[in-house]
């Protein structure tokens, strides 16, 4: 085994950071942030395949997350469904709704298709918050426990480790898919979409595979917060959100597997450290946003990747 | 049976009519050259061929078999290939991952096994690898094998155009302007190519303006006009075409 | 029963023309840079917002109109000056990402500023309806038509009739040609932020007193103007200020008829339904991609 690579190396650097995290997380304070970066970190792998390798830009992805979050709640409550169960049905759910919009809306181009993609997040949560019979209205809805064979999951240490397994799962698959034909595929879309199709490449066909690969993993990391936060608003599903997300993979650095979970990381810490500032933390929020996108364009990782590369020789 | 033939094709964009009442056939085998003035067509044939666009009216057929309208990863998996007048390049991409993507009809592209790495999927990766190290060196790319693409002069980047096109294992092979921007020497090497792949079993069709080069490599070409078929025939009978030198050479036509 | 729908109607266009105007700034920003700013529903908070602040420090309430649309104008040169010119070059989703960067850090600066409130801003002719067919219409109503009508009149005259003008168009149609008969592409992008930011600081001061002031007015504001502009055909002006017209007055029609619940929702869903059967809007051009 390489431990050079990139695959390998960082999946350990990884695992050892989930394993020895405890050890510097003094209460339940920093338990709860760092599940919220894994939970955002699982979403933005899931994106990053989309926007970072693909080239396609969603802004309406917390959408689906929002889907998942609300299967396990209204599921769960209204009908005493098993977490599991909910959660697969929020999955497929997710799965067939984004594949019936994903043909038309992955035919969009540049700012059109950003202007599709957040038009149908914006249509999701406006959904969530108008039925309010089933979702609780904009005040949200408690949510069950996550239940395996009669065990309830509590606590946010049990929470960390399964937020922890399933990122390192994520992160394993997505690195697999990209070292793939099929990965090889979707950066030729990013590449040049009609060079593609010349090659060979069904380019529509890895669009909406990859449009609704990506929106079933925001549903199953909208079961998981749920379940974790055992409280939902719509604003999980909220075109704020979405944007988030964006951010994360885009200041973390497209294309860049490990970029999406530093991103999450750096912009779900920030908004907590930046508390300090009280009123001036939007204003702060937004200039080191301008900041980092202005001079590191292609996102941290990319960028500081090359730095060291370039220090090495 | 021609390989490749075009009846009475026609695409206008807005009235304008880029391909006019256009038909011609491509024997297997030889070098084909099309030529004709900026604006004859050339370009916008290659891309009803290769299925970028879809013709107004008329028939093309590949092998008999009627292809007009037909996507392009279709046509890509019937033998048909080509390279770009503006590069096409994966710039996302290092130079073996562009030949890479050129081999994905010939790749494990399931997802589920994809995800998990299956041994099949490592197993065919590798072999697709050393194949695409070798088509590199077989356009003289031999030591850009792991190179970033946006790191790697633009002679080489034509080339690993070119490459990327073989890597489909085409019958029929479309090269768009190659020697477009390319330094005489290059252009001579590029000429070493051409015949190589043509030696090879593919049909090579070329649309050039590099006329030293057209009538070094070609056994028959095509002259374009307006979207208009003006003459076609071996270099000596294009170069003696009194339409041709009026039509699309002028002046410096008798220089050839 | 017609006397409702007029007054469905009329309310449709009032706050159409407003998504109109921020429609417009969105099709003249993406003209002369091909960047979408999402600060442009900032420029109509900014405007309303500083009006209030102006009349509240004594200024009379021109004045302090005139002054707000200075102060936007200002804010749009500083934000292409310092956010947008020196990434002038990266791709679209990071541009995409500098300018929502921009609408956060204006929201924070107006929070920062004049807190979190709504704020009221009187009215420039009073509350007293007046009736038209049977339906009572607001003046504000009016002011924001009149304005508006009065505003496109002067843009089209600005970009068809001055010599500035028709540069921001012929940079638009051809940037490589623009330069080459000397036109500084840096002056035409930064004028069209100062023109976008003037719209939208107009919108603002002309809608404020209907929709109230507060830090966060311009996030629906300027997203359904966003979809003005894409149903309208990205870049095309006249589409923006129709396409802003129909979202309106569905709009209205909607929340008067089905359900005030999802009038939200009807710019979103028109747009999606437009953009399924037609790519590039209601009336945009199909372009053939050149390889």
């Amino acid at each position: 085994m390489n431990f050079k690579t990139p695959r390998t190396g960082g999946m350990l650097t990884l695992a050892a950071l989930i394993t020895i995290m405890p050890l510097f997380l003094p209460n339940s304070f920093y338990y709860d942030i760092v599940i919220l970066i894994g939970i955002n970190a699982i979403v933005c792998v899931g994106l990053n395949l989309l926007i970072g390798y693909t080239g396609q830009i969603s802004l309406g992805h917390a959408g689906f997350f929002g889907i998942g979050a609300y299967f396990s709640g209204i599921l769960g409550i209204e009908y005493a469904w098993p977490a599991f169960a909910a959660m697969l049905a929020g999955a497929v759910f997710v799965g067939v709704i984004s594949f019936l919009v994903a043909r038309p809306i992955m035919k969009l181009k540049g700012h059109y298709l950003a202007m599709g993609t957040l038009g149908m997040g914006i249509i999701i949560s406006i959904i969530l918050t108008q039925e309010g019979d089933l979702t609780g209205g904009p005040d949200g809805m408690p949510v069950n426990p996550f239940t395996v064979f009669g065990f309830s999951v509590y606590g946010e240490k049990t929470w960390y480790w399964i937020v922890g397994a399933v990122l390192l799962i994520t992160v394993w698959l997505s690195l697999n898919l990209v070292d793939s034909p099929v990965g090889r595929a979707l950066r030729s879309v990013h590449g040049s979409e009609v060079a593609a199709e010349t090659l060979g490449v069904d380019v529509p066909h890895y669009k909406v595979l990859i449009f609704v690969a990506s929106a079933v993993i925001a549903s199953l990391a909208g079961s998981i917060y749920a379940h974790y936060a055992g409280f939902i608003t719509p604003e999980e599903a909220g075109f704020i959100h979405s944007i988030e997300l964006v951010t994360m993979v885009v200041l973390g650095g497209m294309a860049s597997t490990f970029g999406a979970v530093v991103g999450a990381a750096i912009l779900t810490i920030l908004p907590q450290l930046l508390t300090v500032f009280h009123d001036y933390e939007m204003l702060a929020f937004g200039a080191i946003l301008i900041g980092t996108m202005i001079f590191m364009r292609r996102g941290l990782v990319p960028t500081l990747a090359s730095l060291f590369q370039r220090k090495l020789s | 049976m021609s390989l490749l033939k075009v009846q009475s094709l026609n695409l206008s964009f807005g009235g304008v009519n880029a391909i006019d009442a256009l038909s011609l056939t491509i024997e297997p085998g030889p070098i084909h050259s099309i030529i004709g003035p900026n604006g004859a067509g050339k370009t916008t044939l290659f891309n009803l061929i290769t299925g970028v666009y879809v013709p107004s009216d008329g028939q093309i057929l590949f092998e008999d078999k009627e292809i007009a309208g037909k996507k392009p990863w279709t046509l890509a998996a019937m033998g048909l290939a080509r390279t770009f007048q503006n590069l096409q390049i994966f710039f996302n991409m290092t130079a073996i991952d562009n030949i890479m993507v050129g081999m994905h009809l010939n790749s494990d592209t399931r997802f589920l096994p994809s995800l998990l790495r299956l041994k099949s999927i490592i197993r065919g990766d590798n072999e697709n690898r050393e194949k695409s190290a070798e088509l590199l060196k077989f356009v003289g790319l031999g030591d850009y094998i792991g190179a970033d693409t946006d790191s790697m002069p633009y002679g080489a980047l034509k080339r690993l155009e070119i490459a990327r096109s073989l890597a489909t294992q085409p019958k029929i092979l479309l090269l768009d302007e190659p020697a477009a921007g390319l330094n005489p020497a290059e252009t001579g090497e590029l000429d070493g190519l051409i015949q190589k792949i043509a030696a090879s079993g593919v049909t090579v069709v070329l649309v050039e303006h590099d006329m030293k080069l057209v009538m070094g490599v070609s056994d028959h070409i095509i002259v374009l006009e307006s979207g208009k078929l003006l003459c076609e025939g071996s270099a000596d009978e294009i170069r003696h075409n009194p339409d041709v030198i009026a039509a699309y050479l002028g002046e410096s036509g008798r220089n050839l | 029963m017609f006397a409702e729908f007029l007054q469905f109607l009329f309310s449709g266009i009032t706050v159409g023309a407003i998504y109109a105007l921020v429609g417009l700034g969105f099709a003249i920003i993406y003209n002369a840079s091909h960047v979408i700013n999402f600060a442009q529903g900032e420029f109509v908070m900014l405007g309303g917002m500083n009006t209030v602040f102006f009349i509240s420090v004594g200024m009379p309430m021109p004045v302090a109109m005139l002054l707000a649309v200075v102060v936007t104008i200002f804010i749009g040169l500083a934000l292409e000056k310092f956010a947008i010119e020196p990434a002038r070059d990266a791709s679209i989703v990071t541009l995409i990402i500098i300018t929502i960067g921009a609408s956060i850090f204006l929201r924070g600066a107006a929070q920062v500023i004049w807190g979190r409130n709504f704020h009221s801003l009187k009215p420039i002719s009073g509350n007293d309806p007046v009736m038209i067919g049977g339906a009572a219409v607001l003046p504000q109503s009016l002011w924001v038509l009149g304005c508006t009508i009065v505003i496109v009149i002067a843009l089209m005259f600005f970009f068809n009739r001055t010599l500035v003008g028709k540069a921001i168009v012929a940079s638009a149609h051809n940037p490589l040609a623009a330069r080459l008969v000397g036109i500084n592409p840096r002056f035409i992008m930064l004028l069209s932020f100062g023109l976008s930011a003037m719209l939208g600081g107009i919108a603002g001061i002309l809608i404020a007193p209907i929709s109230l002031a507060y830090p966060g007015v311009g996030i629906m504001l300027g997203l359904k103007g966003f979809c003005a502009a894409i149903l309208g055909g990205l870049g095309n002006p006249m589409g923006a200020i129709i396409a802003g017209l129909i979202v309106g007055i569905s709009e209205a029609v909607t929340a008067g008829y089905i359900s005030s619940a999802y009038k939200d929702a009807v710019a979103f869903i028109i747009i999606l339904g437009v953009l399924f059967f037609k790519p590039s809007g209601l009336f945009g051009v199909r372009g053939t991609e050149r390889v």
